[in-house]
């Protein structure tokens, strides 16, 4: 029993500890602009989806933000609805 | 007076002297509304990410306005009007940006930053195809032309 769980901690161990903080907050961070393409298009996957928050650590309130920021340059044809 | 930022995206086939004018011509409308054009970018003809109307590329700008509600209303308006305009974008912001926008900063270094960043990695490993040079250890097939020698003087040496 005790070695199952140690053995159980110590797998999970990486993935928990590892939690990284939102790229958007603290200091230093980029401001979340439409015009930003470059920026953007790292929130975006390879078929053109804005990527979910879980994967990249962007915290609510920025996601929110960046996901209109993202829509915005959409409809400007700055970055795709689809990739194919 | 609210802050406005605004983007249009003009059809590719305009030059950019009509571009220009199309640009004064807005900026005009605003300032008869009683606004103010704070800045105007010329981002350029840039490859639009889809087609819109079959068009493939489009002359963008942008407007930082301070304006009342009515001229911007006016302005998109005579957009929504004009053929020469694809589309546009006004959006209220709580303050106008300073300086040239990202866009124009990514402009200037485009050629370092976008290509650096994914495919300058690439480059660097192409490197390894030296390793084709090895191949030159070929040359040690000469050395095997050497070995009949001893092998003559082997024989040499059994006929001895």
């Amino acid at each position: 029993m005790s070695q199952l769980q140690i053995a159980r901690a110590a797998v999970r161990r990486p993935f928990m500890r590892r939690r990284k903080s939102c790229p958007f907050s603290g200091q230093g961070a980029p401001a979340i602009d439409y015009k930003d393409t470059k920026l953007l298009s790292r929130f975006v996957s390879e078929r053109g989806k804005i990527v979910p928050s879980r994967i990249t650590a962007v915290s609510a309130k920025k996601q929110r933000e960046m996901a209109r920021a993202i829509k915005r340059a959409r409809f400007l044809a700055l970055l795709p609805y689809v990739l194919k | 007076m609210p802050y406005y930022e605004s983007v249009f995206i003009a059809r590719q086939d305009i030059s950019s002297a009509q571009v220009d004018q199309l640009t004064d011509q807005f900026a005009e409308i605003v300032t008869t509304g009683g606004g103010e054009v704070k800045k105007r970018e010329y981002w350029g003809l840039r490859s639009l990410a889809y087609r819109i109307k079959k068009n493939r590329k489009g002359h963008y700008v942008l407007f930082n306005i301070e304006s009342p509600s009515e001229a911007i209303s006016e302005m998109e308006r005579l957009m929504r009007l004009n053929e020469d305009i694809l589309r546009y974008l006004t959006i209220k912001v709580d303050a106008l940006e300073e300086g040239p926008s990202v866009m124009m900063q990514a402009k200037s270094d485009r050629d370092r930053g976008r290509r650096g960043d994914r495919f300058g990695d690439r480059g660097d490993r192409g490197d390894r195809g030296d390793r084709g040079d090895r191949g030159d250890r070929g040359d040690r097939g000469d050395r095997g032309d050497r070995r009949p020698r001893d092998g003559d003087r082997e024989e040499q040496g059994d006929k001895a």
